[in-house]
């Protein structure tokens, strides 16, 4: 039966999680290295046969996903993933649950889902492919496009503000919050793995380049000449530092922060902001989620947070065990027949 | 004190009873606990609950009434009644409001306290009508029930607003010895409810005594009444909702199959029952998920049928509304599911308390694409049970959604149900796929079912989705030619299902004059308005849809039997415009949609009419 998983030595290489359907995402497509990170990765971290592997997604370029993945694989309606997800999840808790999902399906037409699955803590690791843009529709603007951005629906530019991912799933109290970017391969494969051994909601904000419809829209963090001055990668009890040669860093002031020059002599690594994935306190999560849209700062990569809580699909069957164990195992006829009952004879 | 006269006891075939007042006064809860007593004392009964959708709506207010209407018997009954013998008003607006319905020559129990210049001003009266005529022929009865019950309760631990809450109670003390029932049931209800509160305990009885010992004592009633038990069929009974039934259905199914029972519910008017009833039985395992919007209630039901749960989803019109892509998703990936819409009064948020029968071609035709469901209707409130299993066998056999249409009316409406023992219950087969050799997952069984290949089987990983997919393999296609034959496909699945559903059951002659047919909650109205139509001579038989996509397999031959038929529904046509386009025949509609049950004497006319007078005798 599927509820009993079976303690067996697996041993899986990449190719195992690979299926049989031709890939069809566009030739330079940012997903292509997302298949190939988590395909890479996953031999390393799933701890359980692969039937016991579900891949779930909604509409859009980034919910193909599941096809080209040699597990389990519901391909569902648009937004919907994190609620189809939800329902396998508690059908049976011994699978693995995974959702490939965009920043439109995830965050416009299912955001409501996105932020529920977060609020209950549901074990589901939850991938995200931010591209900025509508692809699937062929180049109208998203939840995550930059203000300004000129699309097929914006030809004057989006007056939309853009939702800040982290910042979102922060505000909804997910347990596990990360970004990585699709060319940084060994840093996609890290947060892919640590998503992987979370327990609850694990988010991660993918940034994926659309090279048709929005080529070039996280250049600034994947060239060489740029992206190390544009990119901090958080490291757990590390101090925040960045910028090519390791020259500047951040402190924080208070609820302050500031960029800092390690190369002038008046600050020192030891006066930097210490990375704390733990660190109880949202606040200081929501100050660096904020530094992607504060001129200066560079974009956090890495663990931006990690909260253990009981899970939701753990809640649910710790309430129906202590129920039995309280009402006895529910026999049927006894409920039938409960209640004022008569007999006529 | 004068001594006691021995009173009148006066027996009756059968009463209809309304409780009014505000919605504040405990007006559901007084009918309730009648019914309940009502029940037990084995009179078949039916019941109407009537309440606004505003939980405490203005004080006195003629939109702030609240009913509950009950019709008992020594006889079979269908219906909750279409008119009132009895109401009891508990305020100005509750006479006003509810007036118009009471029987000619009704008897009427007034709070007569309440009938002061406020309330007889929020109720629209310019005169009092206790004093003004108003109530001429009528037999009323004027019981000042709010000052005897504070006097009742002197020296009770309450607040005068407590006090004052409790004078339901002393309405229904004093309806029990009226129709000469035990007080017993609610006193012990009493108890228990109010466990935690002594003070209410002895409140709340002391209220309910002294209606009954008013009744007694006072020499304002001369005679009581009395309903013999009916004769109904041997077994053991209790009074159900049709809410309950459902949720009671469901349960059943999850044991017969072995199937975790998963529910992916958002609440709302008249269904959340459902979930609330359901949440109550962990200990069988069951999974309620109160899900963040109506789309994440059936798509949480969507994951967990693929991960192999007997997965469900209730809601109302408006929900079914918000469901209707999910619902397309599970006719492609063809999983069993159950979708249970609880109809109300529509459109858009409609009534949310009172009953409807609108939602019936949204149920059958209401999706983009051809995407066709099995459809099936509970006709009263104990047949919500049945439906629920007949639901369940169907979605896990056809690997199908199927919906399951009930209505506000029969979901809150109860009725006595002879309760099944679990041994007469047949199970419900099961058949995960699990060998590897030949799996293909859109390969279907002799049913033309697909298999269940859950997560967790190793070997049959496999993918699907809301894309066309290839026949047998199941891969995404965009292929002409597979998708007409898939689209046929499904279609066949939905069709063939009419040679596993019971034959239509003509009740009455089996051709002839005139045929009433119906569907779904108006299955009382009709079968009372056809037996009265037969009493008086009439030639009519009936016939009720619980299966209504596919129809029963002899439809056709049951409809053209007849030369006449009339369908009577609550809306403009559904199951006529149904009928009309799948078999080519006339037919004649009655349809009053006020938010409320059909009225068995309106149906009688129509019955009497269509047959031209005296045609047919």
């Amino acid at each position: 039966m599927a509820n009993n998983v079976e303690v067996k030595e697996i041993k899986y290489t990449a190719k195992d999680f690979a299926s049989d359907q031709e890939v069809r995402w566009c030739p330079g497509c940012g997903d292509y290295s997302i298949l190939a990170q988590v395909q890479r990765t996953f031999p390393e971290i799933i701890d359980r046969p692969k039937e016991n592997i579900v891949w779930v997604s909604g509409i859009g370029c980034s919910s193909r996903f599941p096809y080209y993945m040699n597990t389990y694989g519901f391909h569902g309606i648009h937004g919907r993933a994190p609620a189809i997800a939800t329902g396998v999840k508690l059908a049976n808790p011994n699978l693995s649950v995974w959702v490939a999902s965009g920043d439109g399906d995830l965050l416009s037409i299912g955001g409501n889902h996105f932020i529920h699955a977060c609020r209950k803590n549901i074990d589901l690791k939850i991938l995200m492919f931010n591209n900025r843009i509508y692809g699937l529709t062929k180049g109208q603007y998203s939840p995550t496009s930059e203000r300004g951005k000129v699309t097929k629906t914006t030809p004057y530019g989006s007056i939309d503000y853009p939702f800040n991912p982290p910042m979102l799933a922060l505000g909804a109290e997910a347990s596990f919050i990360a970004r990585s970017i699709d060319r940084h391969p060994k840093h996609l494969q890290e947060m892919i793995r640590r998503a992987g051994l979370h327990k609850g909601t694990a988010f991660i904000e993918i940034f994926q380049n659309c090279n048709i419809f929005n080529d070039g829209a996280f250049s600034l963090l994947t060239e060489k000449d740029t992206k190390d001055d544009h990119v901090l990668e958080l490291i757990h009890g590390q101090p925040m530092v960045f910028g090519k040669n390791k020259n500047k860093g951040i402190k924080l002031d208070g609820l302050t922060p500031m960029v800092v020059d390690l190369t002038s002599g008046k600050y020192s690594k030891d006066d930097l902001w210490v990375h704390d994935e733990f660190d109880p306190n949202p606040a200081r999560t929501a100050i660096l989620a904020m530094f992607d849209e504060t001129p200066g700062f560079p974009t956090p990569i890495g663990v931006f947070r990690q909260i253990i809580k009981e899970t939701y699909d753990e809640g649910m069957f710790r309430q129906i065990e202590e129920v039995k164990k309280k009402k006895g195992e529910g026999e049927l006829e006894k409920i039938l027949f409960s209640g004022n009952v008569w007999e006529v004879n | 004190m004068e001594t006691e006269k021995e009173k009148e006891l006066l027996q009756l075939k059968e009463v209809t009873i309304r409780f009014a007042g505000d919605s504040g006064d405990g007006m559901q809860l007084t009918g309730t606990q009648f019914s309940e007593t009502t029940a037990l004392v084995g009179n078949d009964l039916n019941t109407l609950p009537d309440y606004p959708a505003e939980i405490r709506a203005p004080a006195g207010t003629i939109y702030g009434v609240s009913g509950f209407q009950l019709h008992f018997s020594s006889e079979d009954i269908y219906t909750p009644g279409d008119q009132p013998d009895v109401l009891v008003a508990m305020n100005p607006a509750a006479l006003k409001k509810n007036l118009p319905e009471l029987k000619k020559g009704g008897m009427i129990i007034v709070n007569s306290d309440s009938f002061d210049i406020k309330n007889l001003s929020l109720a629209h009266y310019e005169s009092n009508p206790l004093e003004d005529g108003t109530l001429d022929g009528y037999q009323v009865y004027q019981v000042p029930i709010s000052s005897l019950t504070a006097n009742a309760l002197e020296g009770v631990k309450l607040s005068p607003k407590e006090v004052s809450r409790a004078k339901n109670f002393f309405a229904l003390g004093l309806m029990y010895w009226l129709f000469n029932r035990p007080i017993d049931n609610t006193v012990n209800w009493i108890h228990q409810k109010f466990a935690k509160n002594p003070e209410y305990i002895e409140g709340n009885e002391k209220a309910l005594r002294a209606g009954y010992n008013y009744g007694e004592m006072t020499e304002l009633f001369t005679a009581r009444y009395t309903v013999e038990p009916a004769k109904l069929p041997k077994g053991i009974y209790r009074s159900i909702s049709g809410n309950e039934a459902t949720a009671l259905g469901f349960l059943t199914a999850s044991v017969k199959s072995g199937l975790p029972l998963f529910l992916g519910s958002y609440p709302i008017t008249p269904a959340s029952e459902i979930i609330q009833y359901l949440s109550t039985y962990k200990n069988f395992g069951v999974k309620t998920f109160q899900a963040e919007d109506e789309i994440s209630g059936i798509t949480t039901a969507i994951g967990a049928a693929f991960a192999g749960n007997l997965a469900i989803t209730s809601t109302s019109g408006p929900g079914l509304a918000l469901k209707t892509e999910a619902i397309g998703l599970a006719v492609m990936t063809e999983l069993p599911l159950v979708i249970i819409d609880v109809q109300r009064g529509g459109p858009s948020t409609g009534l949310p308390t009172k009953t409807e029968q609108a939602d019936l071609l949204q149920a059958v035709c209401g999706r983009n694409g051809e995407a066709p469901v099995a459809v099936v209707a509970a006709a009263t409130p104990s047949d919500c049970f049945n439906m629920a299993l007949e639901a369940s066998r169907i979605a896990i056999k056809y690997m199908t959604p199927v919906i399951l249409l009930t209505d506000g009316y029969i979901a809150n409406g109860s009725e006595p149900w002879r309760i099944p023992h679990t041994n007469e219950i047949p199970e419900i087969p099961v058949k995960f796929r699990t060998e590897k050799e030949g799996f293909y997952p859109y390969l279907r069984n002799e049913n033309l079912a697909r298999p269940w290949a859950i997560p967790g089987t190793p070997g049959l990983e496999h993918r699907i989705g809301g894309l066309e997919k290839s026949d047998i393999y199941g891969n995404v296609s965009y292929d002409p030619d597979n998708h007409h034959k898939m689209v046929q496909l499904r279609a066949k699945k939905i069709k063939n299902i009419e040679n596993d559903i019971p034959l239509l059951e003509v009740e009455g002659d089996q051709s002839g004059e005139l045929l009433v047919a119906g569907w779904g909650g108006t299955y009382g109205t009709i079968k009372e308005a056809v037996n009265k139509a037969r009493a008086q001579g009439y030639k009519v038989s009936q016939v009720h849809f619980r299966y209504i996509n596919p129809f029963p397999k002899n439809t056709e031959q049951v409809l053209k039997s007849f030369k006449k038929i009339l369908i009577p529904e609550i809306n403009l046509g559904q199951l006529a415009r149904l009928i009309k386009s799948e078999f080519i025949i006339d037919v004649q509609q009655f349809n009053v949609v006020r938010g409320l049950p059909l009225r068995v004497a309106d149906i009688v006319d129509q019955i009497i009419k269509t047959l031209g007078g005296n045609n047919g005798k």
